[in-house]
């Protein structure tokens, strides 16, 4: 209730801002313009957003995918981890615009080099947290797995996948947050659709308010799977609120 | 063959040995190359009949753990041999897997013998049930009271089917008179289905309330340094003379 207070008053500041003449429209639109560029362009819009949408969704699903193996893999394998966890970070520290294009120039302009940048992207801080609750499940819980002579596929089945979930889950949350720029760098690499190549579009043709109301749909999108998230986190894994 | 609870123990070949140590050796440290190096047991000698209940008592730190590690095969020895029927640890903590309700906890190594779902859970159901748990089958770990949760894996224990079983302080956690409740319920639990039990505590009255005999391990490195028969009927009342005499000369020897 006190969070949609403080929201009503910046976007009155916002709108009085702009309509008293305090900076030009085209680059900052009253929220009233963006409200409106939703309604007028919202085919054009939609259209654009279910292309990124696709691409955020499947690349952080790869993402989830390949997270989990590698975490698990560092997890298992102390070679592995000394020679891979630290090709991880280094791999975070490249700028995505710098391989934009080269992923480009070796997947084309559609869907998949932008999953595999969104992928990229969100990789890293779905490992992190993976493997930071692989690494806490206890060991002593292993040992009593070996006393009753369990393998070490089936430790993992019952104690150790168990005990990553809910680390998956907030590498998850965090790979919403930088999977949308990341999709959004992928289209400007090149691209021929999507809410980045809308806003690239827009921005030079004077459409300010519409490159605004792309943003905004993202965000929605970004904020609305984070709330489903942590609802089924709630749901699935309630668990990991009281054992940590 | 309705449950692995029945005891596979041979009622006839009471005198056979379930576990023989022979001057052990365990030290930690050597392996990591580390310049101190702990003896936890040394020269360790012991033995636990078929069907008897050992109780291993000592001060902290003597290596009671690592004898119990030992005897479960988890670890191996420095020196010395061990042979022993195959054991299930249950560790001080209750270990119990947050995510898991009380029967699917129970039924963990039942699920990892092969079993599939449904009838690791009606064994581990029914089990549950014995152990005065009806009703808390569905309940999580932290929805459980400490007693429960003992119980529980205890039960876990059990079902491991394996003739040994190897308590490291099973109730040390636990405050003192959920402490009192339970082990009068092991004492019964143990009395309806023997089995071949080796219990570490530091709790002398608790070893010889549960116990047919204790063994006094020494401070670090452990070795035996008395035996004593505990040979008082059951159930035994933790005020009886008989009792209340043994822990004071089993107190003795600790002191020494």
């Amino acid at each position: 209730m006190r969070a949609l207070l403080v929201v009503i008053v910046l976007l009155g500041g916002w709108e009085a801002y702009v309509g008293l003449g305090g900076v030009d429209e085209l680059l900052l639109p009253a929220p009233s313009a963006i409200a409106a560029a939703l309604v007028d362009d919202r085919a054009l819009l939609w259209s654009n957003f279910t292309v990124t949408a696709r691409e955020i969704g499947l690349g952080i699903a790869v993402a989830l995918v390949l997270g989990l193996a590698g975490a698990v893999a560092i997890h298992l394998s102390k070679p592995v981890r000394r020679s891979l966890y630290p090709l991880l970070v280094t791999s975070q520290t490249i700028p995505i615009p710098v391989i934009a294009p080269l992923l480009v120039v070796w997947f084309g302009y559609d869907l998949t080099p932008k999953i595999a940048i969104v992928a990229l992207v969100c990789f890293f801080p779905i490992v992190v947290p993976t493997l930071d609750a692989l690494d806490r499940s206890d060991p002593q819980r292993r040992k009593l797995m070996r006393s009753f002579g369990a393998s070490r596929w089936q430790t993992l089945r019952f104690v150790d996948a168990p005990a990553a979930l809910p680390g998956l889950v907030t590498g998850a949350k965090l790979s919403l947050a930088f999977g949308g720029i990341a999709a959004i760098l992928a289209e400007w690499a090149g691209s021929e659709s999507g809410l980045g190549h809308l806003v690239l579009q827009a921005l030079p043709q004077f459409e300010t308010a519409r490159a605004y109301a792309a943003v905004l749909i993202l965000a929605a999108f970004s904020v609305a799977l984070f709330g489903a998230l942590t609802l089924a986190e709630r749901r699935l894994l309630p668990w990991a609120r009281i054992a940590s | 063959m309705q449950t692995q609870t029945t005891a596979p123990v041979a009622a006839t070949s009471i005198k056979v040995d379930a576990v023989r140590l022979d001057r052990v050796r365990n030290a930690f440290g050597a392996e990591r190359r580390r310049a101190a190096v702990v003896t936890a047991l040394d020269d360790l000698t012991l033995s636990v009949r078929e069907g008897e209940i050992l109780a291993v008592v000592g001060p902290s730190g003597c290596g009671k753990t690592t004898l119990l590690e030992l005897i479960c095969g988890l670890i191996e020895p420095d020196g010395g041999t061990i042979d022993a029927q195959a054991a299930a640890l249950m560790a001080q903590r209750d270990l119990l897997l947050p995510w898991a309700d009380a029967v699917d906890n129970a039924a963990l190594a039942l699920r990892v013998a092969g079993l599939d779902r449904a009838e690791a859970r009606r064994r581990a159901g029914a089990l549950l049930a014995d152990f005065g748990l009806h009703g808390f089958e569905r309940a999580r770990p932290h929805e459980l009271s400490g007693g429960m949760r003992q119980r529980v894996a205890f039960a876990r224990t059990l079902l491991a089917g394996r003739p040994v079983l190897c308590l490291d302080e099973p109730f040390a956690s636990l405050d003192a008179l959920t402490r009192l409740q339970m082990q009068d319920w092991l004492a019964a639990a143990l009395s309806a289905d023997p089995r071949t039990v080796v219990l570490v505590t530091h709790d002398v009255e608790e070893a010889i309330v549960l116990a047919d005999r204790v063994a006094v391990l020494s401070p670090r490195p452990g070795r035996v340094v008395a035996t004593l028969e505990v040979d008082i009927s059951r159930p035994r009342e933790r005020t009886s003379p008989e009792l209340v005499a043994l822990r004071a000369r089993a107190l003795a020897e600790l002191r020494t």
